[in-house]
């Protein structure tokens, strides 16, 4: 599979870039214009890691190794899971009162709701969209506010969650402790929550564990530590599916809710669309996924931001 | 798994469904004989090829007809029919992508593609298997020409939008079965496994007899298709369709019908009456039509049994899609799978993992009979009672009165157009503003 350590980050800067990197590197509340909406953005530092898990490790994939020292650059991630609140801006065109003048395709509704009754306004985590339908969040948000924001990488959101640890999950090895940060089947009773409502980790990231499973960036390959890159990795995308979702969900046991628990997205997920085409915004069977956003610190110019959503989305539209 | 559940799924829904019947499901379980089409020869692996008619190309048509196409059986799709040539060819382009790897399985000539009003015909003329997934107004004259036709088929819910429909439904079924004719409708609940399993331990008595059911199909906006100046009224509707009960019967009929459908299953019968409320609380442009966008209907069965249902389509409030069933010693919760005692303790959890794609196993086990030369299969006179009770529930909202189901039946209520075809008038026309009239609670009338 074609790699690259590449994010677009390198190049000339444009307007918008210049203000994007003008902002301090530290937490901070993305406005995003014509709403009273804003997004926590929380500053991770770059630095090296041990991506995956140890084969001693309870519960470990086969997928989790072998272990590699990988570097990552500065970013800021979002402290929570994107929310309703904040996918609706771009999802309801009722809710977005300072429309693009170019406007941009908006997901079709669903044919049935897929929050399933769990929760929708006041902080729930958007769910059941496809990477393609978080893919394009990112390029709206991009274009609303100037600033490049995309999906995690693997090594990204995995950097992130650990927050230093080198645990199974950010807090220690303990996993009855799991339940003071994490909803999962053992606490969420079937359903996901409100974000931000348990612990955060060191780097005050909430939920990266359970809620909701995040969609990162990468196209999931079960070896794909034996070959990665040192820097920056990412196993960039030739294919539609499958690819990779961290973190876990409120269904999953301990084990699937650590730091280093790959998840491998399936078009399963979208059996019960009983349309051709099926929607590419949502998937009928996969109420259990949603994602977080990151803002490298590095930002990329127009034309690189534009290559980037090009080559994510427009070659890969409906991918989950 | 799945052979154990489908054993015990035809021995259960045959009986409570097809009581009337004379052709009970004891006897066609126990020795199933050759229908007329296994004399042609319908054998997969054997020359005999099962030819399909898709008629109805919109994304479910597309769906049902690929899913049709992914059987294990020797089929082919030979013929289409939609309204609209644009709809046809999209479908054909999708059904041709998603076949790539048995390509010769579509094999659709140019003059098989049949574009207007009476397409259909032609269409099911050269099909042994007909698919009818146009909007649900059609249904009954799509229905009757199949079976007419002598052709086995596979038909989406709802399968009318009218009384005058369903008559015409529940007697052409009458003609499906003395041709013994295999007629699957698209109520998958009942060929997903996990509603079998909980249907198998209601019958069992895990939870006593049934005192209640609450169902519901609480969701956001639906799609709403914007007119173009090219169109005729006609046309604006037919593409529109969700928005006139002439073609949809409204979403109580279109979407809820599952949810009743349900109730009816678990009951073993249907309700002998309906009353509820409904209106047009968020959803009032004239993009909406006639439809309401919220309904709530008590049916009350023979036994005194209520089921409570309710539907509306309004976003940012509390969705649900579901159906619980309350008994003397425990309560069902359907879509997850689970049965409850009073106190709160399960009794039985059904396994997410476990093999559950109801619309793949409705075309699997509809084409394995068809192949095997087996009449199993009579859905449509369930169809046609559950889509009734989802109509008498919209005739209880729009008038505020209570609706017998037997009058219903016999009102011979007609919706549809005198005439079909793009330069005649539909049976509702906009006023100056745009808007259609709708239906009010208390001045709306179908009895005197």
């Amino acid at each position: 599979m074609k790699r690259t350590t590449a994010l677009f980050l390198i190049g000339g800067i444009c307007s918008a870039a210049v203000h994007a990197q003008t902002t301090p590197f530290e937490a901070y509340d993305q406005k995003i214009e014509g709403s009273d909406v804003t997004i926590r953005m929380v500053p991770v530092k770059a630095g090296e890691f041990l991506l995956g898990s140890p084969a001693s490790e309870k519960g470990r994939g086969a997928d989790e190794g072998p272990q590699k020292k990988v570097k990552v650059d500065a970013f800021w991630m979002g402290a929570y899971e994107v929310t309703f609140d904040q996918y609706d801006l771009y999802a309801d065109k009722d809710k977005d009162k300072a429309p693009l003048p170019d406007g941009m395709t908006r997901p079709s509704p669903p044919y049935i709701d897929l929050t399933l009754g769990m929760g929708k306004s006041g902080g729930f985590p958007a769910n059941s969209m496809s990477q393609y339908g978080a893919l394009m969040y990112c390029r709206w948000l991009y274009n609303k506010t100037g600033v490049f924001f995309r999906l995690p990488t693997e090594a990204e959101w995995e950097y992130a969650c650990r927050a230093g640890s080198k645990t199974a999950y950010p807090f220690g090895a303990d996993a009855s402790k799991l339940k003071e940060y994490a909803w999962t089947a053992s606490n969420s009773e079937d359903k996901y929550h409100k974000v931000g409502e348990l612990k955060p980790n060191a780097w005050g990231l909430y939920d990266m564990l359970g809620n909701v499973g995040e969609w990162t960036m990468d196209q999931y390959e079960p070896e794909a530590y034996k070959t990665v890159d040192a820097a920056n990795p990412w196993l960039k995308p030739t294919d539609k599916t499958p690819r990779t979702v961290r973190g876990g969900n409120y269904m999953d046991a301990p084990a699937a809710t650590r730091s280093a628990a790959r998840l491998m997205s399936d078009i399963a997920w979208n059996d019960r669309d009983p349309q051709i085409p099926k929607s590419k915004w949502w998937n009928a069977d996969a109420p259990f996924v949603g994602f977080r956003i990151v803002r490298p610190v590095q930002q990329p110019t127009k034309e690189e931001a534009e290559k980037f959503f090009a080559d994510m989305i427009d070659q890969f539209v409906g991918a989950r | 798994m799945e052979k154990e559940t489908r054993s015990s799924f035809h021995d259960q829904t045959r009986r409570d469904f097809v009581k009337k019947s004379s052709i009970l499901a004891g006897a066609a379980m126990a020795a199933p004989y050759l229908s007329q089409a296994a004399q042609t020869n319908y054998f997969s692996g054997s020359a005999g090829v099962i030819k399909i008619a898709l008629i109805g190309c919109g994304g479910r048509g597309t769906g049902a007809a690929v899913q049709a196409l992914s059987t294990k059986q020797n089929v082919q799709l030979v013929a289409m029919a939609d309204a609209f040539r644009d709809r046809l060819d999209g479908s054909y382009n999708e059904i041709v992508e998603s076949m790539k790897k048995t390509p010769e399985r579509v094999k659709v000539a140019e003059a098989d593609k049949f574009v207007g009003f009476d397409g259909y015909k032609q269409a099911i003329a050269k099909a042994d298997v007909v698919i009818l997934t146009t909007p649900p107004g059609f249904r009954p004259i799509h229905f009757e020409e199949a079976i007419a036709q002598g052709k086995h088929v596979f038909m989406e819910k709802p399968v009318a939008t009218d009384p005058a429909g369903i008559a015409k439904v529940l007697e052409t079924a009458e003609k499906a079965k003395a041709k013994k004719l295999n007629v699957v409708v698209g109520l998958q609940r009942h060929y997903m496994t996990s509603y079998r399993e909980l249907y198998k331990r209601l019958k069992d008595g895990m939870i006593g007899d049934i005192t209640s059911i609450q169902v519901w199909w609480n969701q956001g906006a639906l799609w709403v298709r914007e007119r173009k100046p090219e169109y005729t009224e006609m046309e604006y509707q037919m593409r529109n369709w969700y928005y006139f009960n002439w073609l949809c019967g409204d979403h109580i009929v279109e979407q809820h019908i599952h949810n009743i459908d349900v109730g009816n299953w678990f009951m073993g019968k249907t309700p002998v009456n309906a009353v509820g409320m409904g209106g047009r609380a968020i959803r009032t442009g004239p993009e909406a039509g006639e439809i309401f966008d919220h309904h709530f209907v008590e049916y009350r069965y023979d036994n005194g049994v209520v089921m409570n249902a309710q539907c509306r389509h309004w976003k940012d409030s509390v969705s649900k899609v579901d159906e619980e069933i309350v008994g003397t010693k425990g309560r069902i919760f359907c879509d997850r799978g689970q049965i409850v005692d009073h106190k709160g303790k399960t009794l039985y959890q059904f396994d997410r993992k476990m093999h559950n794609r109801p619309y793949q196993a409705e075309h699997d086990e509809l084409f394995e009979a068809i192949a095997a030369g087996q009449f199993k299969y009579q859905d449509a006179q369930r169809g046609a009672e559950a889509t009734l009770s989802a109509i008498i529930g919209r005739m209880a909202t729009y008038s505020g009165q209570l609706i017998e189901w037997d009058k219903a039946l016999k009102s011979g209520i007609n919706l549809q157009p005198a005439k079909y075809a793009f330069d005649a008038p539909p049976p509702v026309l906009p006023d100056a503003s745009g808007h259609y009239a709708y239906a009010k609670p208390g001045i709306t009338r179908y009895f005197s």
